[in-house]
């Protein structure tokens, strides 16, 4: 993906990262390890963003999220965004994603990168541009990434409702 | 992360528990995160409706409120009582009824009856917020107050908080103990005896009647306004003794010799209570209070607001 995102970017000068909180920050935080050991002069531009306020289930879902920090230290006016984070699935996080994005300023481009991309599930006509895996699988599973960030070990759950296997991706 | 507050209306800080107050605090972080930000408003609360019914006089906390229901995408309607039906005799669960009909999902109300947002929160079907019952609680103020506190000194523990002035007339007071010692802070109150409530000692605040005393003890000073207008006899001689015995000036806070952070919850008698040099000094967080109170009242709107379909 690192690839991917150096062909498109190129050094980064008119490009940032924005991890979506909570889950997308730890995959954002790794990219830009990367791409900093591979070019240690470049200043990448990241941040990290809460959607939480920007949600279209508020009053609408039993759960009542606490939202956590935004920090973007930097103008996005006129830049090229990639979005960051660990699971596509229905496309509403990104949905609200973009929105809570466009109230910082104009990008020139939004773009979407994500670790899994859950196919055939989508909600909102919402496609990744950069994808780690993509799998096929149904509604009632749940897909668990792990970070070692987190306290855990590196890795991609599924779990079925019946049973539970593991499928171990690498970025 | 999901948590929830533990009740379904904010009547007073009195009903809350600690994990309440500590979810308020970290919700309100992010929203003067927001109010911060170029575009300052969030589509949150894009479907709800939200009445301001002020029976009483306010302008801070009444624009305070607006403004958190504006940037937090909520429609707003507002009600002064002098313009209003209740001249011509109606009752508070009437008016209250009626603008529910026309299907209003919340009440911020302020009412010069202490217990009338508790009595309005039991006849009728809509989440309240006390936005100041009389002389009984102001919850909001002593959450923006405690959030400030937290924001200037780090935390709440341990740190010894003095409010000086018309006790017994305010209900910024009352809600202020009841936030502070949930937080573990120590509360004193500083006043002419006659404007110290009988039996507040029961709460567990140190009472003080003499200011140098009470300044040289604490951390933060809470100034209040002497509230003339409730007061139906005298209660001392005369505004200028007042002045002389609990005025805080520049003088007295040199003569302390230590850094008091000072607060007001306005509007300042600017020459009473509080000089203006004080008012204005790098030690007074009265305009932080006023920022942070948009944010904390964005934060208790969107926690209350979240909670009624589910």
């Amino acid at each position: 993906m690192c690839h991917q995102l150096v062909e498109n970017h190129d050094d980064f000068s008119n490009s940032c990262i924005i991890g979506l909180q909570p889950r997308g920050i730890f995959l954002s935080k790794r990219i830009v390890q990367h791409l900093q050991k591979w070019n240690p002069k470049n200043k990448l531009k990241y941040g990290a963003l809460d959607i939480t306020f920007y949600r279209d289930d508020y009053r609408r879902s039993e759960k009542l999220l606490v939202p956590s920090r935004t920090d973007i230290d930097f103008v996005v006016e006129g830049k090229k965004v990639i979005l960051v984070d660990d699971v596509l699935f229905t496309g509403r996080t990104i949905r609200a994603a973009m929105d809570a994005l466009l109230a910082f300023g104009r990008p020139e481009k939004v773009e979407l990168l994500v670790l899994i991309d859950r196919k055939f599930s989508r909600h909102l006509p919402i496609e990744p541009d950069y994808t780690g895996d993509a799998i096929d699988s149904i509604d009632s599973d749940k897909v668990n990434v792990e970070w070692k960030e987190n306290g855990k070990e590196d890795g991609v759950w599924l779990v079925s409702k019946s049973k539970s296997n593991a499928t171990k991706t690498k970025r | 992360m999901q948590r929830k507050l533990s009740v379904k209306h904010l009547i007073g800080i009195k009903g809350l528990v600690p994990s309440d107050i500590e979810l308020i605090f970290e919700t309100a972080q992010t929203f003067k995160e927001v109010i911060n930000r170029p575009i300052k408003k969030v589509p949150s609360m894009r479907d709800v409706t939200v009445v301001n019914l002020f029976f009483e006089n306010s302008t801070r906390t009444r624009l305070s409120f607006e403004l958190a229901e504006k940037r937090l995408s909520a429609d707003v309607l507002n009600f002064t009582a002098s313009s209003s039906s209740v001249s011509k005799g109606e009752t508070l669960i009437d008016t209250v009824n009626n603008i529910l009909a026309m299907k209003v999902d919340m009440v911020v109300m302020r009412h010069p009856k202490p217990g009338a947002a508790l009595f309005l929160s039991q006849k009728v079907n809509s989440i309240i917020v006390n936005a100041g019952d009389g002389t009984h609680e102001h919850p909001t103020q002593a959450l923006l107050d405690a959030f400030s506190i937290r924001e200037a000194l780090g935390e709440l523990k341990g740190k010894k908080v003095v409010i000086v002035g018309d006790i017994l007339h305010s209900r910024v007071a009352l809600s202020n103990i009841y936030c502070l010692q949930k937080m573990g802070a120590e509360v004193m109150v500083c006043g002419p005896p006659t404007l110290i409530p009988k039996y507040i000692d029961e709460l567990g605040v140190k009472v003080e009647t003499n200011l140098f005393k009470a300044l040289s003890w604490c951390d933060v000073a809470n100034v209040l306004r002497i509230q003339l207008e409730r007061q139906d006899i005298k209660y001392f001689p005369s505004l200028r003794d007042y002045i002389l015995q609990y005025g805080i000036n520049a003088e007295i806070l040199n003569k302390v010799n230590k850094k008091i952070t000072i607060m007001h919850p306005g509007p300042i008698n600017r020459g009473v209570e509080i000089t203006s040099d004080v008012a204005d000094s790098k030690q007074s967080i009265i305009l932080d209070q006023v920022e942070n109170g948009v944010a904390v009242r964005m934060a208790v709107l969107y926690l209350l607001g979240g909670q009624q379909n589910s």
